[in-house]
């Protein structure tokens, strides 16, 4: 339903933009109706920048952004209004997304202005009340109050609930749920999730957390840099990292049940500028990296049905994968898989 | 022992009258310990870490006292509190790394803060180049500028200056928040080896996120609305919590291998109450699941076993 | 940052001593502006007294002119046109200003660019120097024209604030919102930026009206201005002129220097007041 191909975004920095900085880094992926696909990154990985290509608050410099099979990069006035009929984002901070000087409900307003004009008052307020109960909020509750009233766990579910109003089928949610509690995190995202199997709605969720990421996903895309490092079925990411980023990824996430391996899985201090070849390689601690890695960047290969990762160190999987701290083991597991 | 707090409360001054911010903290850190403060946003933890380094309008100190290596510490008065900061008690407060002057080089904000303190920058010199090699940062950092560094490096850097002069008390404030998982990890693990090398002796870690405390810390405790709600070794905290905030807080995050719908995760409804006005009685009542009667009364923080503490009825009922 | 509950502005606008100060002289002003003229005993270009030069008395409030015109019914006369220009002139540059600032900042990219050039081209041309030369063909000058003439050449301030504005808020989230619900340019302008930067315009408005009033008085002053209407720069320069200063007549140019001083001076404090009203940050503890 939607495809990334290729999709560059070049930033030109500097007096008379001669420096440039690539945000955005030849991205290829899709999602397909009634999935979630999370994108998992670090700040300044570009997976924000992402999330606003899609949602055309940015154009692209390169490749294409392709929804429902037609090239997105075209769409102008009234072609782009009926693209935000399908497809709506909500941003991570709950409380800069509403204009200060209104009320928290105007934004509904603003949706019926726009796109319901001629529907009578009566229905409008069957439909509000009804977009309301499916995110889990109390009508009475945050109807007709201001933004400090709410807290921030229901502005984002009025903020989904907005997104909803237009019967839309794709929702680009990003970091929703990092600038809330850990309670009222879990609401939001059971309400993402069950809109997700009842309505078939498709979600990118653009995330750092990766065990949230997991509990709702059913594909995961790890960025570094603007690149796209690893992807697949989220259980193979996860059980079965094959990239290093990721390897470190999965190994530092803090848990509940286990602590941080005390083996060295430490990346190195970054102070370098961005190279021709694989993103990673100033940080990469495998033990075979070599002048291709250095100077040539590696695509996305499938090493097994459903799992992509952009590495040269990944060609023959019966010699095993280098583990980072230099031991050769065979694939290299984690306890997600296990679940 | 360390430090020990006893009945300590710091109302917020606003134009609507006095937010009950921090309403009667009693608790004990060891030599030594590193003690996680847990909590969701409102809840006093920030108030409580800052409140022990800098109390300053609006925050409004109310009563209860502080001792620190056996000595009082006049939290209240600024004057008397500006000699021990830095050297004998310190903090990384929230968002530190945004908080270095952009128009000064590292060196010369250590030289700064150094001078302010009274001690001849020169004679920690080497000293800091040590702690520096220690964190992998390279020494000629000090010669930079806080934007050519990463945003892991300026969290690494701050760390280091809180605790050049070794203080007794360290409070780190959200120190890890705003960072990736990685680099995360990398401050957790030294903020453990600088108490482990005797740069700092006792820690207190502010964090809304459990999972991060429970890598890092010996002991955690746990607020709720300006109160005490459970304080444990952080273990049996994660494996045995007490306190129903606490249990419906470890199982609203997600397991291993935990997903939708399967595995369904549970939030807490309902929202803190407003403690401009706070109801009587233990605040987490209206939505604790198992409340009783008795509930309506304001439960004491009491010792249920070795170093366990519980603020809850039921609690002290089960393990009396 | 969380916008305070307007009954906290209220609040705060109350304290502030130097919004009430300002304030109170600005309106003091106005109001003599409006009543002023009735209570004018004489006519302003009346050559009423004998002998000419009087020095304040109970005839003569404040004087008289070398010609025997009485000072205090001058001034009473002269202070509404610097209300009446001021109003002009400072509302059509803000107009002008925020219209520019807005798009600039708005839309960015080559709009912004030729804007920008434009606003710079205005603000470098010598505007003493058009103004002597338009002064030559007409022969009879207007307020419309005076305040016309301020109104556009004083605009490229308002533009240049106004545009930083927008541009440090057209990046924050809730525009982004409105766009993603169709809203077209000028609604999110009009609807989400404008409302935001309100305390900001009304301040531009300020500063201009003030502006404004300075500038038309230096231009009576060097007597480019409107010749029918008397006003307090056109006193100061006949004061000039006859040798107020040489004679000794401080009654002819001390008040009306001291009201156009006094009347922007207060506006430029309330000003500052309401900047600390309207920001947290600045306010006294």
């Amino acid at each position: 339903m939607l495809e990334l191909e290729q999709v560059t975004k070049t930033y030109r920095l500097g007096a008379f933009g001669r420096k440039s900085l690539r945000a955005v880094d030849g991205a290829t992926f899709g999602v397909a109706r009634g999935e979630v696909v999370a994108l998992i990154g670090e700040s300044g990985s570009g997976k924000t920048t992402i999330g606003k290509l899609v949602l055309r608050l940015l154009s692209a410099t390169g490749g294409r952004i392709l929804f429902a099979d037609k090239d997105i990069a075209s769409y102008h006035g009234r072609a782009l209004k009926d693209y935000y009929r399908r497809v709506q984002g909500v941003f991570q901070d709950p409380f800069s997304s509403f204009n200060p000087v209104f009320k928290a409900d105007r934004v509904f307003g603003v949706v019926r202005r726009e796109y319901f004009p001629s529907v009578a008052g009566g229905e409008w307020q069957s439909k509000l009340l009804d977009v309301l109960k499916r995110v889990g909020l109390n009508p009475s509750e945050v109807l007709g109050k201001y933004v400090h009233q709410l807290s921030g766990g229901q502005l984002q579910r009025l903020l989904v609930a907005r997104a909803l109003l237009l019967d839309i089928e794709l929702l680009v949610a990003d970091e929703v749920i990092s600038m809330l509690d850990a309670s009222t995190r879990v609401d939001v995202l059971n309400a993402l999730a069950s809109l997700k199997e009842d309505r078939r709605l498709s979600i990118l969720f653009i995330t750092h957390d990766l065990s949230l990421a997991y509990y709702i996903s059913d594909q995961a895309v790890i960025l570094y840099r603007g690149a796209i490092v690893e992807r697949g079925r989220i259980e193979k990411v996860y059980g079965n990292p094959l990239h290093p980023y990721t390897q470190v990824l999965m190994a530092s996430v803090p848990r509940l049940d286990a602590k941080w391996e005390s083996s060295s899985v430490e990346l190195k201090c970054e102070l370098v500028e961005p190279t021709v070849g694989c993103v990673f390689f100033s940080r990469c601690l495998f033990p075979r990296r070599d002048a291709e890695c250095r100077t040539r960047r590696p695509g996305l290969q499938e090493v097994e049905p459903g799992h992509f990762v952009a590495c040269w160190r990944q060609g023959s999987r019966t010699s095993g994968v280098a583990h980072p701290s230099g031991e050769k083991q065979q694939g290299r597991g984690s306890s997600f898989g296990s679940g | 022992m360390a430090l020990t707090v006893d009945s300590l409360r710091v109302y917020y001054q606003t134009l609507r009258g006095e937010v009950r911010a921090l309403d009667g903290a009693t608790f004990s850190l060891a030599d030594g310990e590193i003690m996680g403060l847990a909590g969701e946003s409102g809840c006093g933890k920030s108030t409580l870490g800052r409140s022990l380094v800098l109390l300053k309008p609006p925050m409004a100190y109310r009563g209860g006292g502080v001792r620190l290596d056996g000595e009082d510490l006049p939290i209240a008065d600024r004057e008397k509190m500006a000699p021990l900061r830095l050297a004998k008690i310190s903090i990384i407060p929230q968002y530190a790394m945004n908080a270095l002057n952009p128009t000064c080089k590292i060196g010369r904000l250590v030289e700064d803060l150094l001078e302010a303190r009274g001690v001849r920058a020169r004679t920690v010199v080497p000293e800091l180049k040590r702690r520096l090699d220690l964190v992998e940062l390279p020494p000629d950092v000090l010669r930079m500028y806080p934007i050519e560094l990463s945003g892991g490096m300026k969290q690494r850097m701050v760390i280091v200056l809180s605790t050049l002069l070794n203080p007794s008390l360290l409070v780190a404030d959200e120190v890890t928040s705003a960072l990736d998982v990685c680099t995360q990890r990398a401050v957790g693990k030294m903020l453990v080896q600088f108490r482990d090398r005797g740069f700092v002796r006792s820690m207190i870690v502010i964090s809304h996120d459990l999972s991060v405390l429970y890598q890092i810390t010996d002991s955690t405790l746990v607020m709720y609305a300006g109160k005490l709600a459970e304080k444990a070794p952080t273990e049996v905290l994660v494996r045995s919590p007490t306190h129903p905030y606490t249990e419906m807080l470890i199982s609203s995050l997600p397991e291993a291998g935990g997903r939708y719908p399967e595995r369904k995760l549970g939030g807490i409804p309902g929202s803190p109450p407003p403690l401009l006005d706070p109801p009587a009685g233990c605040r987490f009542a209206p939505r604790c699941p198992i409340t009783v009667d008795r509930c309506a009364e304001e439960p004491p923080f009491v010792e249920i076993a070795a170093g366990h503490w519980v603020a809850c009825w039921k609690a002290e009922r089960d393990h009396a | 940052m969380k916008k305070p509950p307007r009954s906290d502005l209220l609040y705060f606008a109350l304290r502030n001593w130097k919004l009430r100060v300002g304030l109170t002289v600005v309106v003091l002003l106005v109001v003599f502006a409006i009543v002023g003229p009735s209570f004018a005993p004489y006519d302003p270009w009346a050559y009423a007294a004998r002998p000419a030069v009087q020095p304040p008395s109970a005839k003569h409030w404040l004087g008289t002119t070398r010609f025997g015109q009485d000072v205090f019914s001058q001034w009473a006369h002269g202070l509404r046109p610097a209300f009446l220009v001021g109003v002009l002139a400072g509302t059509l540059a803000t107009v002008i200003g925020t219209a520019v600032g807005f798009a600039a900042g708005y839309r960015g990219g080559r709009l912004d660019d030729v804007l920008n050039t434009f606003t710079n081209i205005v603000i470098v041309i010598p505007t003493v120097a058009i103004l002597l030369i338009i002064a030559a063909y007409l022969r009879v000058r207007s307020f419309l024209f005076q305040a016309v003439f301020i109104g556009l050449t004083a605009w490229p301030w308002a533009a240049r604030a106004v545009r930083a504005q927008t541009l440090s808020l057209r990046v924050r989230e809730f525009v982004d919102l409105a766009r993603m619900s169709g809203r077209s340019s000028p609604k999110v302008i009009l609807g989400e930026i404008a409302p935001n930067m309100l305390s900001y315009l009304v301040m531009v408005f300020i500063l201009q009206f003030g502006g404004a009033i300075l500038a038309a008085a230096t231009m009576d002053f060097l007597g480019l201005g409107p010749s029918q209407h008397i006003s307090l720069g056109m006193m100061l320069q006949y004061a000039l002129l006859w040798g107020a200063l040489h004679f000794g007549m401080w009654w002819w140019f001390i008040p009306p220097g001291l009201t156009i001083a006094l009347l922007v001076g207060a506006l430029y404090i309330t000003n500052v007041g309401l900047d600390e009203v309207f920001n947290p940050r600045l306010r006294e503890k």
